[in-house]
């Protein structure tokens, strides 16, 4: 490990505060060294709280201020009157000024006493003016890196780099960064992150172009960096599916529901007070739906040399990358509504929470929104490059019986999975665990074999005398809970067994969390 | 009837038989403090009637049996608990009625607890939890003597090293 202690009274301003000024190649910021954020950072964190009592202030003042220049004869009773009557104003306003005062230079100083360094096995965090906080955050245990570019940000041409860790609230967050650094350092950090040493980085060229230019070149640059990503591993997301998968989710159903019952109460009552009612609820689901909407437009996702790169966003964009070995479940799932389109939601287990929302206003953990057999399956090939066989998940989908390598249902489960009985069954692939379930709501399950945490048997009494059992994997928390009921007992205690052995093989030789260090 | 699940080739190692009594004096105080609720309905609706029924009385048989039922099976319960050490997992199993049995790699471990409440403290038992990245793995071997689980704690810690994963 690199130590490069700090020395007291060494400027800190070699590191270049104003990155489209001084365009340092990227690999400057990894270089161990303290370094400082966007200079516009505390302004764009906090500062919109200082604008607003600006804001409160002038208008409040506006009429005050029309008063003195035109003369009306208005009168009001507002605090300023009072403050003029007692001659208490330039008290008033010096106060002011000097908040404005003690602010800015709090923002100042804040922005001087944070920064961060990367090193070959940590990223560190350090703020706070009179409480100081210091996070180290180890390189091998970077669970994602994503990069959020809200709108504001974005004019200043600022993005926020988040590093998610496993646990709660374990995020190593640098808001902001330069936008132009931001991919840069977070292609480097993966680069560490995965073992690669240093030397074998080819240096990089610095990006021309004034500050104006650059800013506009990228704003107008695609979501996704051509030259990132090989083409054919892209997957994105047509807009009118994503249109109709919004449309067609329990949402708006209810949305509708809402509207017939209140043309009911209307027509029943005589009264017009029940559409009054149903306004506030009709507002707020048709905001979140095309919020939803709108945060879902530009959606792609590519097999980046360093994970998988999921990025999103028309005005406010986010962009996170994932690397290999970090996907601990991946559940698909199909309404009854999406099966006569062949629509398929993806959901993914991982071990960080993010702080930052996932396309179509999901949780992070909706890898993909809505897509078709075909997407599904290229994106199956990014998550999980390590599953061999992932023809069965994709015949998974909408296969029936035992096939493929299933074990399914005994028929005398039948009293418990009514109408799946023939889709409930597991099959063993190389390298991960396929759980098929529904036949109305159909979902498939894969668990990645290294990722497994436990397996656990169980049997209730009910099951006892149906001689049936459940199995279990356990998995990091998230959305998918992979358990496969109704499971003949012989087979359940085989499964379990099988599961079991495969569990420890596979945690043996897993190297993912230093990817490249040992290439498979 | 019918079976009870089980493994092959398993020698379970079963927790100490002084958990009954733990677990007896727990649950005793408990069942106590539920009855003594239900005496207070005696005491101030003694003659509180729904459909011919006595309410008082109803609630009392039901409290009664909702807590001295699994009382008396305590000692079954305490016995079905069991865990193995095996070559590269920790093998745990509890419950009767509702069975479940857990295979955890030494490798997952985060961490291993112990606690130790009042009452087993008194008996000089251990409670060891396991600790895994998933929640849901819950494996938590309780009536352990104290040695004992300080030594198992130790040999897990040991183990876990040798075969340390990823999460």
């Amino acid at each position: 490990m690199t130590d490069h202690q700090e020395r007291p009274g060494e400027p800190l301003d070699a590191a270049p505060p104003s990155p489209e000024l001084l365009p340092a190649p990227a690999t400057d910021l990894t270089d161990g060294n303290w370094h400082r954020l966007h200079p516009a950072s505390p302004l764009l964190r906090g500062g919109i709280a200082l604008l607003a009592i600006l804001g409160v202030v002038l208008a409040n003042l506006r009429e005050r201020l029309i008063e003195i220049f035109f003369p009306t004869g208005f009168e009001s009773d507002d605090p300023f009157d009072l403050l003029l009557e007692t001659g208490y104003l330039p008290w008033f306003l010096a106060g002011i000024a000097a908040v404005l005062l003690v602010l800015i230079l709090g923002f100042y100083i804040s922005w001087r006493m944070h920064s961060f360094r990367v090193t070959e096995e940590v990223v560190e965090v350090r703020s706070g003016i009179v409480f100081r906080t210091n996070r180290k955050a180890r390189l091998d245990r970077i669970q994602g890196i994503n990069i959020s570019r809200p709108f504001i940000a974005r004019l200043f041409g600022a993005a926020k780099l988040e590093i998610n860790q496993a646990g709660n609230d374990a995020n190593v967050e640098l808001t902001y960064l330069g936008s132009a650094h931001a991919d840069d350092l977070r292609r480097d950090i993966l680069l560490l992150a995965s073992g690669t040493r240093r030397a074998e980085r080819a240096a990089e060229t610095p990006a021309a172009g004034g500050t104006i230019e650059q800013r506009v070149s990228e704003f107008l640059a695609p979501e996704l960096d051509p030259n990132a990503a090989p083409p054919e591993s892209v997957v994105k997301l047509n807009p009118g599916r994503l249109l109709g998968s919004i449309v067609l989710s329990e949402g708006t159903i209810f949305l509708l529901l809402l509207i017939i019952g209140a043309i009911v109460g209307v027509f029943t009552t005589g009264e017009i007070y029940p559409l009054f009612a149903i306004v506030p609820a009709i507002l707020g689901l048709g905001g979140y739906l095309v919020s939803k909407f709108l945060r879902s437009l530009r959606y792609s996702i590519a097999a980046t040399p360093d994970g998988v790169r999921v990025g999103f966003g028309l005005l406010s964009t986010t962009n996170s990358t994932l690397p290999p070995g970090r996907i601990h479940s991946v559940q698909l799932s199909q309404s009854l509504l999406w099966r006569p389109f062949g629509w398929w939601q993806l959901k993914v287990n991982r071990a960080s929470r993010s702080s930052a929302r996932g396309a179509a206003g999901e949780q992070n953990t909706t890898i993909l929104p809505v897509g078709d057999a075909g997407d599904v399956a290229r994106v199956l090939d990014l998550l999980l490059p390590d599953v061999a066989d992932r023809e069965v998940i994709a015949l998974a989908l909408s296969s029936k019986g035992a096939v493929d390598g299933f074990t399914i249902s005994p028929a005398r489960a039948r009293v418990v999975r009514w109408f799946s009985r023939l889709r409930n069954g597991f099959a063993k692939v190389p390298g991960g665990i396929v759980l098929r379930r529904g036949a109305i709501w159909r979902d498939v399950i894969v668990v990645p074999d290294p990722r497994l945490q436990s397996v656990a048997l169980e049997q209730g009494p009910l099951a006892r005398s149906l001689r049936i059992a459940a199995v279990r994997l356990h998995t990091v928390d998230g959305p998918i809970f992979a358990r496969i009921g109704a499971i003949d007992q012989d087979d359940a205690v085989r499964f379990f067994g099988d599961v079991a052995t495969v569990v420890v093989d596979a945690g043996r030789a897993d190297r993912s969390h230093r990817w490249r260090e040992h290439p498979a | 009837m019918t079976q009870h699940l089980e493994l092959a080739d398993v020698e379970w190692r079963r927790v100490s038989p002084k958990l009954i009594v733990a677990q007896l004096i727990g649950d005793g105080i408990g069942a106590v403090v539920m009855l003594g609720l239900t005496g207070l309905l005696h005491v101030f609706f003694p003659e509180w009637r729904i459909l011919g029924i006595p309410v008082a009385w109803t609630v009392t048989i039901i409290v009664a049996l909702a807590t001295l039922i699994p009382l008396a099976l305590t000692p079954r319960r305490v016995r079905a608990i069991g865990y193995q050490l095996r070559d590269d997992d920790l093998l745990f199993r509890r419950g009767i009625l509702f069975q479940r049995f857990v295979a955890v790699p030494y490798g997952r471990m985060q961490l291993v607890d112990i606690n130790r409440g009042p009452l087993s403290r008194a008996l000089g038992l251990s409670e060891l939890k396991f600790v895994t990245a998933a929640a849901a793995t819950g494996v938590t071997i309780p009536g352990l003597p104290e040695a004992e689980a300080d030594r198992l704690r130790d040999e897990l810690v040991e183990l876990a090293e040798s075969r340390r994963a990823g999460l």
